[in-house]
């Protein structure tokens, strides 16, 4: 029983690493775009809804409603300003724009908000579970593996069944010929990256619910959701969700052996993946 | 008309550089001990950004995780001078050794992610070098661990002629990565190198074996890395998990050195280097800020200006001080 309830924990995790994924996969597919700030974005969300629930005492969860239209925003201006500029044929400049992108937030925050650990107070909802058969489930943990399978669900839908989707899926095909059916490619672009810093929103905000975070913390979480969608395989949604609950699995298991290696454990589920199936599980695209 | 590699501006760049170098070399009996630390570090810094530029500026193996070989090498300098006995020179050249062998697993798992997802690979490999060390209680664990003074008291007499050793070997090896770097990039293997670097299907379509040539460019570049990774730590003398496989201290300052200096020219990391030390050196009591100005420079740069601050001089002036390329003169025939 007790294996039982660490891999069922494990998977609740995956999904939150899910989420940390989504948005990296999401912008990946439309613009071939890696963003090496993506961690820190997600630090940067927590930390926003940590200021709008000192200030106006809401819930967490609630802050959300803040959280996600200004991340939303903050994405769309960062693309048209300065993520468009450096895509193209060199890999080299999208790259290290954003990894410098990356130093000056995890500084930014160092200097507003310190080094000092922080955690967002979400009252009962932290410690509130309930049983299943002989397990006892946390609510957030399902909560959030629940909003993770919704957003994916919904970026999915949007994906394949809607104009906006289909001008994503457009551009990623050939930026030339979309532009030339008369897409705005860079506004295109930033609305890509607007909805998946929405998504980071969500993942940051689930964060900083489950755990204490401070600035240095972005690079892990970007580790995280990259091993999740290359487990999973580039480009497909439902894979990235399954490679999170591999990576959740592996590091409840590693944890459950000795608590050092959670995080290694992780790495090595995703070292060995990389060596088996460098494609991943569920790959839609090549690389 | 006649091609030829060398020009005038190259040939006085020699001499000049040998001047230099000379200067440096006596270095111990002109400069005080603090500057001789910082000039230590400098050419250590000169070191890792020439090994990065060849990965990235040519090569095309952009990694966010060379501070796993930089650690790496520090912590087989500690293994091999407090476990294996060996004087800690040896100890440098083995961390060397094993940076290559280690590097060579590496390779064959991480060069299945293409591009940028191999830079996020490599830093993925340096958290599993970070974690893996930090579980060696020998090592000292996660709190890391001090270099005994006995072995520290090997290397030489008294503490002047010790810190003079080091200095030595920090600016020994910056040379040597220097040379090594231009020699291999003017050989054969340094021009499939560059064509790769302008065009790889072409280059593949020449018979050039892309991936053979890129690992032959990891391996070496992470043996260089692990032995400078040695020296750093034998100049710190303390070695912790946190420490050896920083990001920030071993990669991030590494690219910022090598964008604003020009990446994909040998002469851009020395320029890189100068100028983050004088930079660093006026706004390091500004702490963050410091970091957070790197890194806006660092972004207008590779916005306004991708081939850095030599790419500019390059561009205006037509200077090549470490010839490379062929170019053609035409020879001035009398009473044509």
């Amino acid at each position: 029983m007790d294996w039982v309830n660490v891999l069922v924990q494990g998977a609740l995790l995956g999904g939150l690493y899910a989420l940390f994924a989504a948005g990296l996969s999401l912008i990946f597919g439309v613009m071939r775009l890696v963003n090496i700030a993506h961690g820190d974005l997600i630090i940067f969300a927590a930390y926003m809804g940590l200021t709008v629930v000192t200030f106006t005492g809401l819930h967490p969860l609630l802050a959300l409603v803040f959280v996600i239209p200004a991340m939303a925003i903050i994405g769309y201006v960062l693309q048209i300003g300065i993520l468009n500029h450096t895509l193209g044929d060199d890999l080299l400049p999208p790259l290290l724009v954003t990894f410098g992108l990356s130093v000056i937030l995890q500084n930014s925050l160092l200097e507003i908000y310190t080094a000092d650990p922080q955690k967002m107070d979400a009252g009962v909802l932290e410690t509130a579970s309930f049983p299943l058969g002989e397990l006892q489930l946390g609510v957030l943990p399902v909560l959030t593996f629940g909003i993770a399978v919704v957003v994916i669900a919904s970026l999915q839908w949007l994906f394949y069944r809607t104009a906006i989707g289909r001008a994503f899926r457009a551009v990623s095909d050939d930026q030339d010929i979309a532009q030339l059916m008369g897409l705005n490619k860079s506004h295109i672009f930033g609305l890509a990256m607007a909805l998946a810093l929405a998504v980071t929103a969500i993942a940051g905000i689930l964060l900083g619910i489950r755990t204490s975070f401070d600035p240095s913390v972005g690079g892990g979480r970007l580790i995280f959701g990259f091993e999740a969608v290359i487990i999973g395989g580039l480009g497909n949604l439902w894979g990235t969700l399954v490679g999170g609950v591999i990576l959740g699995v592996a590091q409840t298991v590693g944890a459950k052996i000795d608590p050092g290696w959670q995080v290694l454990a992780g790495h090595v589920a995703f070292l060995l993946v990389l060596a088996i199936r460098p494609q991943g599980l569920f790959p839609r695209i090549s690389g | 008309m006649r091609v030829t590699r060398t020009s005038q501006a190259a040939k006085i760049a020699a001499i000049l550089g040998a001047g230099v170098l000379v200067v440096l070399i006596i270095a111990p009996w002109w400069a005080g001990r603090a500057d001789m630390r910082l000039m230590g570090e400098l050419f250590l810094y000169l070191a890792l950004a020439s090994l990065w530029n060849l990965m990235a500026g040519y090569a095309g193996l952009v990694s966010v995780g060379q501070q796993a070989y930089v650690g790496f090498g520090g912590y087989m300098l500690f293994a091999l001078t407090i476990f294996a006995g060996f004087p800690p020179i040896v100890a440098i050249a083995g961390a060397g050794v094993l940076g290559a062998l280690i590097s060579v697993p590496v390779a064959l798992l991480i060069f299945r992610l293409r591009g940028a997802y191999f830079a996020i690979g490599t830093w993925v490999i340096a958290e599993v070098f970070r974690l893996s060390f930090a579980q060696i209680s020998a090592l000292g664990g996660g709190s890391g661990s001090s270099l005994p003074v006995k072995i520290v008291r090997s290397m030489a007499d008294g503490r002047l002629a010790r810190e003079a050793l080091s200095y030595w070997l920090a600016l020994g090896i910056a040379f040597c990565v220097i040379a090594a770097v231009y020699m291999f990039l003017r050989s054969r293997q340094g021009l499939a190198l560059t064509a790769i670097r302008d065009n790889e299907l072409a280059a593949s379509s020449l018979g050039i074996d892309i991936w053979w040539t890129k690992f032959i460019v990891y391996v070496a570049a992470s043996a260089l890395t692990a032995m400078i990774g040695a020296l750093i730590f034998l100049q710190k003398l303390r070695i912790s998990p946190d420490a050896a496989f920083s990001v920030n201290d071993w990669t991030a300052f590494v690219i910022f050195i090598v964008v604003i200096g020009g990446i994909g020219t040998i002469e851009g990391p020395i320029i890189g280097t100068l100028i983050f030390f004088a930079l660093r050196e006026t706004l390091a009591d500004l702490g963050t800020v410091y970091l957070m100005v790197l890194g806006v420079v660092a972004i207008l740069i590779m916005l306004r200006a991708p081939k850095g601050i030599w790419g500019l001089v390059r561009a205006r002036f037509d200077l090549q001080l470490f010839p490379l390329g062929y170019r053609v003169v035409s020879d001035k025939v009398k009473g044509d």
